[in-house]
């Protein structure tokens, strides 16, 4: 009876949200976001996990050996790197943001125009 | 909305969003009981069917390769983007000699560069048969790029990564990847349905079009992650010649 690892990705999910919400610069809140992205992670390990179970790769381990699931383990694997380069696209808007409006703060964003 | 308010409204409906969530995950199967039936089905046919003994790569580049396909696609907009986003606005100001004197730093960085290649190339290599695959392998080819500029060489990364030849491998990485998916329509399966000799099991030649999958991910992610590490330097030597000037 453990749902601990599941009660993580919940807190880092909000933990992450709360940073969103709360920010006041953009670069920050990037950052926010990918802590937000990375509970996604802990969730999808956590509920292909099996115990005692060893990694889906069967190269030199006895047959019938207990493997956890593969498809969250493919999940997060792609995600890791994908989300790296979304990062990097909100980090250059950042970089944009900052010298069409000389601000990284959203709040002041939102009152200016031109 | 004022800023108190917001938090407020903030602090309500995450008590809320918590609740909801915890409740969810309650309900779900005990940490370490995991039901399947999708892992184990794998699990155990994969290896015989596919002839691959990670069953990771066989799931990335096979079983869902469409899945594979599409987030190849948001990796490639994403650094599409990052180069529109900052190349636009620099006009080559801010080219720059090495900085680095040490010559220490510069040998032993760059004896690494050559270890860390071949470390990044066999990751990629053995990726259906070991830990790695073309997302993991690609990333550590990279770093050894990004290596050659930490040991002080920015004129040998430059001349090592020619943003010309980046580019081309991104998009023949991302398209390399859906042609794959077209060849085994033209052979009269599904799109990126498993083709070619699936060979031994536990050799280098198995798999099928695992392996084609998997050196298209690797060019399309090594690529990728060179492209947005050029990007941010230029900006920041763009941004360091603004300062100066």
């Amino acid at each position: 009876m453990s749902y601990l690892p599941f009660a993580l990705a919940v807190w880092i999910f909000v933990v992450g949200l709360y940073g969103v919400v709360t920010s006041r610069n953009l670069i920050h809140l990037a950052v926010c976001l990918s802590v937000m992205q990375s509970s996604t992670y802990v969730l999808l390990l956590s509920i292909g996990y099996l115990s005692g179970g060893t990694a889906p790769i069967f190269a030199d381990v006895p047959k019938g050996t207990r493997a956890v699931d593969p498809v969250v383990q493919a999940l997060a694997l792609t995600d890791v790197v994908v989300s790296v380069t979304v990062l990097a696209l909100l980090l250059a808007l950042a970089i944009q943001v900052q010298k069409h409006s000389e601000t990284l703060d959203p709040d002041e964003l939102r009152t200016m125009h031109g | 909305m004022s800023r108190p308010h917001r938090l407020g409204l903030f602090a309500v409906s995450a008590a809320g969003l918590t609740a909801l969530l915890l409740w969810g995950v309650a309900g779900l199967p005990d940490f370490g009981h995991y039901r399947g039936p999708y892992g184990f089905v794998l699990n155990a046919s994969a290896p015989g069917e596919r002839h691959v003994t990670n069953v990771v790569a066989a799931v990335v580049f096979d079983y869902r390769g469409f899945d594979t396909l599409g987030e190849e696609f948001i990796l490639f907009a994403s650094v599409m983007g990052v180069a529109l986003l900052l190349r636009d606005v620099r006009d080559g100001a801010g080219r720059r000699g090495d900085a680095m004197r040490s010559d220490a730093v510069r040998l032993v960085g760059l004896g690494f560069a050559g270890v860390l290649l071949l470390t990044g190339l066999y990751v990629v290599a053995h990726g259906y048969l070991t830990p790695g695959g073309g997302f993991q392998g690609g990333v550590v080819v990279a770093a050894a790029f990004v290596l050659v500029y930490l040991a002080g060489e920015y004129r040998g990364y430059r001349r090592l990564t020619p943003i010309v030849v980046m580019d081309v491998s991104e998009g023949s990485g991302a398209g390399g990847y859906a042609v794959i998916g077209i060849v085994s329509l033209l052979l009269g399966s599904a799109f990126l349905h498993n083709f070619g000799p699936l060979g031994t099991g536990g050799t280098l030649a198995a798999g099928g079009s695992i392996a084609f999958l998997n050196v298209a991910t690797a060019l399309e992610v090594t690529a990728a992650f060179v492209l947005l590490f050029t990007e941010f330097l230029e900006e920041l030597s763009a941004v360091r010649a603004g300062a100066r000037s």
